[in-house]
């Protein structure tokens, strides 16, 4: 297991190197000036000049590069031209954030998901299976942003059952699991769980229907195995799938939720990066991005390890 | 945290009280929605344009002028702030003295005095000084370009001198905040962590802050200007960038104020009992017009064609009413308004007579591309506002092409010049202003010498006789007479028809019922001292 882990481990260096320079590079190639955001709108030349030194955009790309670099891998990212505050506990304040939600949004869209995939897979062409069809349809379809803005007026203008925006009473600084604060996160949760839940139901769907014809369930059910130890089969066999759907999913939540997060005003990295490209705050604008995609990478890396313990023929091949 | 243990937790959320309607605020806590996406500069000079200052500049902290912000009624104006009083030396004008007020502290406790003044002007203007703050002099810097030096004559005497002559130093040292050395000191001299634990001498301090989400404020009981002690508990401002997300944050009561609702939901607002408060206040939406070479626009008879063509009062209605239709560049009613001989009604035939005259004709219209932008700050609806130019000018024989840009995009061809290549031809750009003093409302896009690079003239207008009002402006001390300069100078402004004058944006904000006492000021800072809250 270490030989393997060390190997992917390997895969993973240039992938990160590469994810700088295109981060980088994606970044700073985008039209509009980096110093919009600090400067008034009628700042002389001479300041936006002056400023521009001050904060070592004046330097060839190729020289902004390498400095940013050798302080990224010295572990700082830099600090927020609008804030000025650093980058890196801009990034890890709203990666809490975002993770705190996507792992609920994942374990509901998981839960579920898998839920109405075996229920449609297990009860093919019956009405149980069109019903979760139907509903993972419908999650991969809706376009998530807009459920948000229906819960949003549903729930929270017309009900006042449940707060629309933030992430706690007194914003998410020392967030907790209790109530006051899952209030906060349980609409935004609920609209984002949608996508991965659709996906998981249709793959678990696809998946267990695959399982259910393949001659091994024949073969148990011959020798008098009882319906629920075929069962168990089954989810023993469509679990490292499953769950490498999930990883990914997650991954995804975790840096796709630019739009979910602005309709609810939570401070996650989907927040933090609307607000980075808005003000043309490269430093945190390329910290967010490279944190999101080091942690894309990290997440591959766990699934494919998780995938290895659960089911040693991957490491074989 | 498991996920499970999360996933259980929700449900028992789910089941228990959760459902209940939301806990009502203690009395005398205000929660107000921003349109800023991240908590304003909490160091003094702030960030975020006028929202900042309003939020985060006049509550925490002071300048040495303040705006008066007590009336609706009239536009607002300057009086002495944490200076009580100055002079101007007759024998050399560029010599000013302040008389500051004694016995002020800070929130900290430091004494306010002449030293502390000289260390906030160091702050932004002496980059060898250990206090120098690029963030805080990147906004401050050019709000003073008057400043040519400072120094304290004593405690409570400090004196400031002028390049060259300039009466419009009082407004420009209305931008100044002063934030105390004392606290700057205890903090180990970091304004990262003086960002965290401010002090200044305002009505407002501010007791808690979790960036990007919400600052928390109390009342400064020991606040100079007894008149303007806070009488609410608590001031609690939160980020709300999402128009959406505001109005349903009012919907739901969880903020009792938002800036700007989107104007398509006003209605729904005042039906559900919410108050929509608006006012005056010295901001226009114009079409900045080049005068380069080539430019349609030099012809008097095509800009004044252009302005009797739109249709102001069609405009209001798409609007929703939020609007105040331009007679003028500065809002009607204001102070340094005057008499313009020429109105800049809705008049297509004098408008078609004009153009006839110029050579243009609906069967042969004058075609020109302006350069417009989808969205930004104080542009209102510029999409649809457009068009609606568009179509009414079109009805004259004005043909206009648009270039639509993203704002910041905007801001940087503002900022290079209607002869830059980036400016891509244009022959005007539709650009709202802050015009809130004399520099902001004249000199800055007036003056020759502004002109790009040395400023944001961005048409190259260049007019001797404009040249010399400006100058006037510059060196009438006695506010009086300055005051008829400047009714002088928008008089020629709109008899010139500068600009394409269309429209004042109202400054909308919607507000709970339980909200008392607010008067909202003809500025675009507002006082939050007289506000109370009902149960």
């Amino acid at each position: 297991m270490l030989a393997f882990l060390l190997h992917r481990l390997l895969y993973v260096t240039p992938v990160a190197i590469g994810v700088t320079v295109v981060c980088f590079l994606l970044v700073h190639l985008t039209p509009g000036d980096p110093l919009t955001a600090i400067l008034p709108a009628d700042a002389t030349l001479e300041l936006q000049e002056q400023m521009k030194a001050a904060y070592g955009f004046d330097k060839p790309l190729p020289v902004q590069y390498a400095l940013w670099f050798w302080k990224v891998l010295h572990g700082d990212l830099g600090h927020s031209i609008a804030t000025g505050r650093p980058v890196l506990t801009e990034v890890m304040r709203a990666v809490k954030n975002t993770l705190i939600l996507a792992t609920v949004a994942t374990a509901i869209g998981f839960t579920f998901g898998t839920l109405f995939g075996f229920v449609a897979g297990y009860f093919r062409d019956s009405w149980l299976d069109k019903l979760a069809s139907f509903v993972s349809v419908l999650g991969v379809s809706v376009p998530h942003y807009w459920l948000g803005m229906v819960l949003v007026i549903i729930f929270s203008a017309q009900l006042g059952w449940l707060p629309p925006t933030g992430a706690g009473p007194d914003g998410s600084g020392d967030w907790r699991p209790d109530a006051a604060h899952l209030r906060y996160l349980i609409l935004p949760a609920i609209t984002m769980s949608v996508i991965p839940m659709g996906v998981i139901a249709r793959t678990v769907r696809a998946l267990v229907g695959d399982i259910l014809s393949q001659d091994f369930v024949e073969a148990l059910r011959a020798k008098g195995m009882s319906e629920f130890g075929v069962f168990r089969h089954v989810v023993t066999n469509a679990a490292p799938t499953a769950l490498a759907v999930m990883g990914l999913q997650l991954g995804y939540l975790l840096g796709g939720s630019i739009l979910i997060e602005t309709v609810f005003s939570w401070p996650g990295s989907g927040f933090l990066l609307n607000a980075a490209i808005f003000q043309r705050d490269l430093p945190l604008l390329q910290g967010t991005i490279l944190v999101l995609a080091m942690f894309f990478v990290a997440l591959n890396l766990a699934v494919d390890v998780l995938q290895t313990a659960l089911d040693p023929r991957i490491k074989r091949g | 945290m498991t996920s499970r243990k999360l996933t259980v937790l929700l449900a028992a959320t789910l089941l228990t009280p959760v459902f209940a309607a939301l806990p009502a605020q203690a009395q005398g806590t205000l929660r107000i929605g921003m349109t800023a996406s991240d908590i304003p500069l909490t160091t003094g000079q702030t960030d975020n344009g006028g929202e900042g200052m309003r939020f985060m500049g006049y509550t925490v902290y002071d300048a040495l002028v303040d705006w008066d912000l007590g009336s609706a009624d009239k536009p607002s104006d300057i009086r002495p702030g944490l200076a009580a009083a100055w002079t101007v030396d007759p024998a050399d004008k560029t010599r000013w003295t302040f008389k500051l007020r004694d016995d002020l502290t800070f929130h900290d406790g430091s004494a306010f005095d002449a030293d502390a003044v000289v260390w906030n002007l160091d702050k932004l203007l002496d980059d060898k000084a250990p206090q120098y703050d690029p963030r805080q002099s990147a906004q401050g810097r050019s709000r003073v370009p008057a400043i040519a030096s400072y120094r304290a004559i004593d405690k409570t005497t400090l004196e400031i001198v002028t390049k060259t002559p300039d009466a419009t130093l009082l407004y420009q040292l209305a931008w100044i905040m002063m934030s105390s050395p004392g606290q700057w000191e205890k903090v180990g001299r970091s304004w990262e962590a003086f960002a965290k634990t401010p002090a200044g001498t305002g009505p407002w301090k501010l007791t808690a802050f979790v960036p990007r989400e919400r600052a928390e404020m109390a009342p400064n009981p020991a606040y100079w200007n007894k008149s303007r002690v806070p009488k609410l508990d608590r001031l609690i401002l939160i980020p709300l960038p999402e128009a959406n997300a505001r109005v349903a944050a009012l919907r739901s009561g969880q903020v009792d104020w938002i800036e700007a609702p989107a104007p398509d939901a006003v209605d729904l607002l005042k039906k559900a009992g919410f108050a929509i408060v608006t006012n005056a206040y010295p901001h226009n939406w114009t079409w900045h017009l080049s005068r380069v070479e080539g430019s349609p626009w030099n012809d008097i008879r095509v800009r004044k064609a252009a302005n009797l063509a739109v249709d102001r009062d069609g405009l209001k209605e798409l609007l929703g009413g939020l609007m105040i239709p331009a007679q003028g560049f500065f809002p009607p009613g204001h102070q340094w308004f005057g008499n313009p001989g020429f109105k800049p009604t809705y008049d297509p035939a004098q408008a078609k007579t004009l153009l006839a005259e110029a050579g243009f004709s609906p069967a042969k219209p004058l075609v020109t591309k302006v350069l417009i932008s989808a969205s930004g700050s104080g542009q209102m609806q510029p999409l649809p506002m457009n068009e609606f130019i568009q179509q009414t000018l079109a009805e004259v024989g004005i043909k206009v092409e648009y270039q639509v840009v993203e704002w910041n995009t905007m801001i940087n061809i503002w900022r290079a010049g209607a002869r830059h290549p980036t400016a891509l031809g244009t022959t005007a750009m539709n650009y709202s202003y802050f015009i809130q003093d004399p520099f902001t409302g004249f000199i800055r896009f007036s003056q020759c010498n502004l002109s790009p690079p040395a400023g944001v003239n961005w048409g190259y207008y260049c007019d001797p006789e404009m040249d010399k009002l400006l100058d006037q402006i510059r060196t009438t001390f006695d506010k009086a007479e300055q005051d008829k300069v400047l009714r002088r100078t928008h008089e020629k402004m709109v008899d010139d028809a500068l600009f394409l004058m269309v429209t004042h944006d109202v400054n909308p904000r919607a507000m709970s019922a339980k909200v008392k006492g607010f008067v909202q000021a003809q500025n675009w800072f507002q006082d939050f001292s007289p506000i109370t809250m009902t149960k």
